[in-house]
């Protein structure tokens, strides 16, 4: 009912029946079993070897599945990475950061999910691994709706993957919530800018979550913003247009029509941080 | 499956076979019996069972127990030698207050620790943010962060323990924080037997249904580790309860239809791995949903079905309070005003559910439990078991927070009803979705009003009409629906006044009692009003309060003239220079920003301690023992609030010795007269009242047996009383003299019962003996487009009468207004969603901003030493405080608490769009 396997492929090997759950912090799969036992067999793969730590090659960026969120913040990254550090330190708790990792994080595949829009932001990709072979699919795709990924029964989310980032690259994280800790986003945003030589934005890339059963880049936005100049905030040009694509819900923390407004504040946030211009009083 | 799991444990090996599944905090708790790690919600949600593996924090209760293989783990017991600063720590929370229950104490403490290892010298934000996953429900955490602050730069409070006649007005360290800050005090939870069966309850999945026990024999023949099933037909005496007991109506198993969800049918018995292993969807009941009434309009409509057939029209009860001619006045005032508020359910959402366990003794029935009513609990569990009163035994284990939903009863009847029908002892600890879904919530209240005021600026005249949810059982409702219309008038003068309430009976979990009883939703509405009505007649909003604040010589709606000790005035004046200040503060602010908008506001409050015009007598004990100690029987329960302390305070300066000389025999029906309930704001004025005559009749005793005036002055050394008058001393050994039956060589047993008078028709009367006043001023931040607010700081200002202990009354004061935040801003529970602490949210470490304590003194002539009770006092002007200022910063009046961001926004859209 419950293995620990030490290598990759003993792990593989224990996840191959695909009745499997793999297990790394336990921070979802617990909470999930509040006064019910743990029925499914259980593959406990933090104990496996080379899953845990960032690594780069010069061409991409590896973050082991088993990384953990305060490993992602202790980590020597590019400012890029700045937005999933910031991400990183908005995840539950202290107590959660400690264990909870990336892959879980993925796989739970919450909308309301911190680690998600700044990896879509960073175009991450996704290393999926099964006895049948390895797959690296992009993380757009690998989340397919609420809750739901297209991680096989077999599989294990082994590591994501981030090309290298341009020294320029500045990137962002704004986490909207009832309170100042411990809690699950009502939306966040984040945001990745570069600019040309000429100090205008030449690429940008905006994610939002909690706004839809996946989180979402905004496509229509990120053109938009091209070509703005260094003194123009890029909040002024966030308008509701870039957020009818949007499918918030109602529920506990705020109604739907809040989420869409608030939306335009968010990503505007996001976008300033990344821009480093003030936010506005 | 078992396996062999071995890891460190404060610096010893420990090794168990066990599930590799098994929650790390299950094994530390129940196999290895190191209790001192809490478990508070299962999901990681409040940080109370933080360790240290191998250095860095974790929630053990999300950690699978083979994960710590290997490992060195550090709990709260093994703090002082392996970590750096733990000892500092639990020195350091100890002086400042930092634990009040105590609950969250290990967890913090351990945050704590981990912090300062890192980080010798934290800023005040560090510290909140490592602190920020363990959350509290007492302190408002602002003892806490002062407490790690005091042990990283080493500047400890020494404690001086104060002389004879100087106990009262010492702002001493709690007197029973020792075990709070070592992990070793005993919660609900912490001292079950090993050889203990345990309860789950099997609980209605729908607001209302019809159910269908099946084969129980078939069910035990397939689980054959289950000992026992309990239906209603095990009760062995009545199977109803209630709070009050002229109101009682709930069965301890519903029979045939439930009128909540989360209402219990049945219970399984038996070991607690089998109990816990069990999958309670495999319990043989059949459930048919059937429409039920959650909205107390729906509850009214002419065809709604009854709940209960003794109550006509689904209104448990109706209160009423009228004086003067309110509707005449309100028709020919100058200025009037009206508003409807709403709030919601509130959970109390102390950090340790529901737990205890009992045991029989012959014909006797011991429960262990953490409550806040023991002699409420012995009398209605012995009912439900057939038994007289003396037959069981309550013995209060310590109360991880209470806050008004532990006077009722939980556990008590299932472990009594299983104890007593095996033979066994039996525990039963509720799960956190169990706790939020089953046990009593604050009352959602719809209010109307109305009021009335002169150009002059003087209130003439208010109407009001309050709706509450009082959820499928009486619970407190009676209580509720009483006190509501006595204080909806808030502090002020207003000669024509009618208040009338309402608690309705709906398919809801039941209201019951919450920290001010039904007064914290009706200032939502009152105080605002008062706003609304300053506004309009052009007056300062603090000017108009302290123009109409109630003084020593003026009637309450109800017509009772104090004579002395009424100290909203003063209360309110001394908030003006923080007023004048903030104001400009907001105001220069705002000049500069659009986007953040910063308001103050302001906010009153009275509150009548005890009960309703119903005796609530407490009774003290208090003995001289041969060895020359003293021995206090001090039966208000201590749910953190700091009575063990007060209490004794009171008696130490009463009997005139020095307070150190008190041994404390604390609540236990068995040992302690009778001290009510820890609730009401009582147990300072009533508990303290007798306490203070138990002491001063000691004192008269001691001077008797020496044969002394009574200006004689009184010491105890080396076993003897020594009596000292100006020309003579006598010593008395002690040790040689008879002992009464209770052991001792003199003893004081005095009672002490408020003196109210009943209220009449109209409500008029005397209901209470003492009010307790206050004040708070809050200044808020909002951000107008997101409609998020930010509470900058709350000062509050509270009458006390006198300050028995201003450390404790501070803590209090602190999670009073942490609390309020949480009703203002977060907090609400909709049965059936979010039975857990992410998704009901109360504040973080992080949402309680720097809080001022002014305490007045206006001494009442009926309190001991002139003190007033203050538990409740300290939440209730809060929110109005908070939603005053959201006006006062963003011009939108929130009329439906919490005041979400969702809310707040939308009501700065409907200013935007006029």
């Amino acid at each position: 009912m419950y293995a620990r396997p030490r290598s990759i492929e003993e792990a593989l090997d224990a996840l191959s029946g695909g009745d499997a759950l793999a297990l790394s912090g336990g921070t979802d799969i617990f909470p999930a079993h509040v006064g019910r036992t743990i029925t499914r067999r259980i593959v406990d793969v933090s104990a496996v070897q080379g899953l845990r730590g960032i690594a780069f090659d010069g061409a991409v960026y590896r973050i082991g599945g088993s990384t953990t969120w305060s490993d992602i913040q202790a980590a020597h990254l590019p400012l890029a990475f700045d937005g999933l550090k910031s991400a990183a330190r908005e995840v539950g708790s202290v107590q959660i950061q400690n264990r909870g990792t990336i892959a879980g994080n993925l796989c739970n595949a919450s909308p309301a999910a911190d680690g998600i829009p700044p990896l879509l932001t960073l175009d991450a990709g996704v290393e999926l691994r099964s006895v049948r072979g390895s797959r690296v699919i992009p993380l757009s795709t690998f989340v397919t709706g609420y809750r739901k990924t297209a991680l096989a029964a077999d599989e294990i989310l082994t590591a994501v993957i981030v090309k290298a980032q341009p020294s320029h690259a500045r990137s962002s994280f704004v986490k909207l919530g009832a309170r100042r800790y411990l809690v699950i986003s009502i939306l966040m945003a984040a945001a990745r800018i570069e600019r040309d030589h000429h100090g205008r934005i030449s690429h940008a890339a905006i994610a939002i979550g909690a706004a839809s059963p996946v989180a979402q880049r905004m496509s229509l936005l990120e053109c938009d913003l091209i070509g703005l100049d260094q003194g123009v905030a890029p909040s002024s040009l966030v308008a509701s247009r870039h957020v009818e694509a949007l499918t918030p819900i109602d529920d506990v923390r705020a109604t739907a029509a809040y989420r869409l407004e608030a939306a335009i504040t968010i990503v505007g946030a996001a976008l300033d941080l990344a821009a480093g211009v003030p936010v506005r009083g | 499956m078992a396996d062999t799991i071995s890891f460190t444990l404060n610096g010893s090996r420990v090794a168990c076979a066990i599930s590799p599944m098994a929650r790390l905090s299950d094994v530390l708790r129940h196999e290895i019996g190191a209790t001192g790690t809490k478990s508070g919600c299962d999901a990681g949600d409040c940080g109370a069972c933080s360790v240290l593996i191998d250095g860095d924090i974790a929630c053990a209760c999300l950690v699978p127990v083979a994960q710590a293989e290997g490992t060195h783990v550090v709990t709260i017991e093994g703090l002082p030698r392996h970590s750096k600063m733990g000892e500092r720590l639990q020195r350091a929370f100890l002086a400042r207050g930092a634990a009040q229950c105590g609950i969250c104490t290990p967890g913090m403490l351990v945050a704590a620790a981990a912090l300062l290892e890192r980080e010798p010298a934290p800023t005040r934000d560090m510290i909140a943010d490592a602190l920020g996953g363990v959350l509290c429900r007492c302190t408002g955490y602002t003892r806490i962060i002062a407490a790690v602050a005091d042990a990283a730069s080493g500047n400890i409070a020494e404690l001086i323990a104060p002389g004879a006649g100087s106990a009262v007005g010492a702002a001493i360290p709690r007197l029973d924080g020792q075990p709070k800050i070592d992990g070793t005090e005993a919660f609900g939870a912490d001292a079950i037997p090993k050889d203990a069966l345990w309860l789950r309850a099997i609980r209605s999945p729908f607001h209302r249904a019809g159910f269908v026990l099946g084969d129980g024999t078939a069910f035990l023949a397939s689980n054959p580790q289950i000992v026992r099933i309990l239906t209603a037909a095990d009760i062995p005496g009545r199977n109803l309860f209630g709070a009050i007991p002229a109101f009682a109506d709930q069965p301890v198993f519903a029979i045939g239809e439930t009128r909540f969800r989360g209402e219990a049918v049945a219970a399984v018995v038996g070991p607690r791995a089998a109990i816990e292993a069990l999958d309670l969807s495999s319990f043989p009941v059949t459930w048919q949903e059937l429409p039920a009434i959650l909205l107390p309009q729906q509850a009214l409509a002419a065809d709604a079905h009854q709940l209960h057939a003794n109550r006509p029209g689904n209104i448990l009860v109706k209160g009423r309070v009228a004086r003067g001619d309110a509707e005449a006045a309100l028709a020919s005032a100058a200025v009037t005003v009206e508003g409807h508020f709403e709030t919601g359910f509130v959970e109390h959402a102390y950090i340790e559910p529901e737990a205890g366990w009992a045991r029989r003794v012959g014909g006797r029935i011991e429960i262990t439990v953490s409550t806040q009513s023991p002699y409420l609990d012995r009398d209605d569990t012995a009912a439900i078991l057939g038994l007289a009163p003396e037959a069981v035994r309550i013995i209060p284990s310590a109360c991880g927070g209470g806050f008004g939903s532990k006077l009722d009863l939980s556990v008590q009847p299932f472990v009594a009803v299983a104890a007593w029908v095996t033979g066994r002892p039996c525990a039963m600890v509720y799960s956190r979705p169990e706790s939020i879904q089953s046990t009593t919530k604050r009352h959602p209240a719809s209010m109307r009003s109305r009021m009335a005021a002169t150009r002059d600026g003087d209130l003439i005249a208010m109407d009001f009409e309050g709706d509450f949810n009082t959820g499928a059982y009486s619970s407190w409702g009676p209580t509720v629906a009483n006190r509501v219309p006595v204080h909806a008038s808030g502090p002020y003068v207003v000669p024509h006044y009618r208040a009338q309430s309402r608690a309705i009976l709906t398919n809801c979990v039941p209201a019951g009692a919450f920290r001010g009883f039904g007064v914290p939703q009706t200032v939502i509405a009152q105080e605002q009003m008062l706003d609304m009505l300053a506004e309009k007649i052009g007056f300062d909003a603090l000017e108009f309060r302290i123009r109409n604040a109630l003084t020593d010589g003026t009637p309450t709606v109800t017509g009772q003239v104090m004579g002395d000790g009424v100290g909203i005035r003063e209360c309110l004046v001394a908030l003006r220079f923080d007023w004048l200040r903030a104001r400009k503060d907001a105001r220069n602010f705002n000049l500069a920003n659009r986007r953040l908008r910063r308001g103050v506001g302001v906010a009153g409050m009275f509150y009548g301690c005890g009960n309703t015009s119903l005796p609530n007598p407490s009774t003290i004990r208090f003995g001289l023992k041969p060895d020359g100690r003293l021995s206090l029987h001090q039966g208000a329960v201590d749910i953190g609030q700091g009575s063990n302390t007060v209490i004794a305070q009171i008696a130490a300066d009463a009997v005139g010795l020095p307070l150190a000389l008190i041994d404390l025999v604390s609540a236990d029906t068995d040992l302690t007269p009778d001290c009510g309930k820890s609730s009401a704001s009582r147990q300072t004025f009533v508990t303290g009242k007798a306490a203070e005559r138990a002491g001063l009749a000691l004192r008269h005793a001691m001077l008797r047996l020496a044969n002394a005036g009574p200006d004689a002055a009184i010491e105890i050394a080396h076993g003897k009383l020594l009596v000292q008058e100006p020309a003579t001393i006598r010593a008395v050994q002690l040790d040689r003299q008879p002992l009464d039956r209770h052991g001792y060589v003199l003893c004081a047993e005095e009672s002490f019962d408020p003196p109210t008078s009943p209220l009449d028709a109209n409500g008029q009367g005397s209901p209470y003996a003492v009010y307790g006043f206050g004040a708070h001023l809050a200044e808020v931040e909002v951000d107008m487009t997101l409609g998020t607010v930010k509470v900058l700081q709350i000062v509050a200002a509270h009458d006390v009468g006198r300050a028995i202990n201003p450390n404790l009354i501070e803590g209090q004061i602190e999670g009073g207004v942490a609390q309020g935040i949480g009703m203002a801003l977060m907090e609400e529970f909709t049965p059936g969603r979010g039975e857990n602490l992410h998704d009901y949210l109360i504040p973080t470490i992080g949402d309680v901003p720097p809080i001022r304590s002014i305490l007045v003194e206006r001494p009442s002539s009926v309190g001991p030493f002139g003190a007033k009770g203050v538990g409740e006092q300290v939440l209730i002007p809060t929110a109005p405080a908070i939603l005053n200022a959201i006006y006062n910063a963003s011009g939108a009046r929130i009329t439906r608490t919490p005041a979400t961001p969702d809310r707040v926004r939308a009501a700065i859209r409907a200013l935007e769009s006029l």
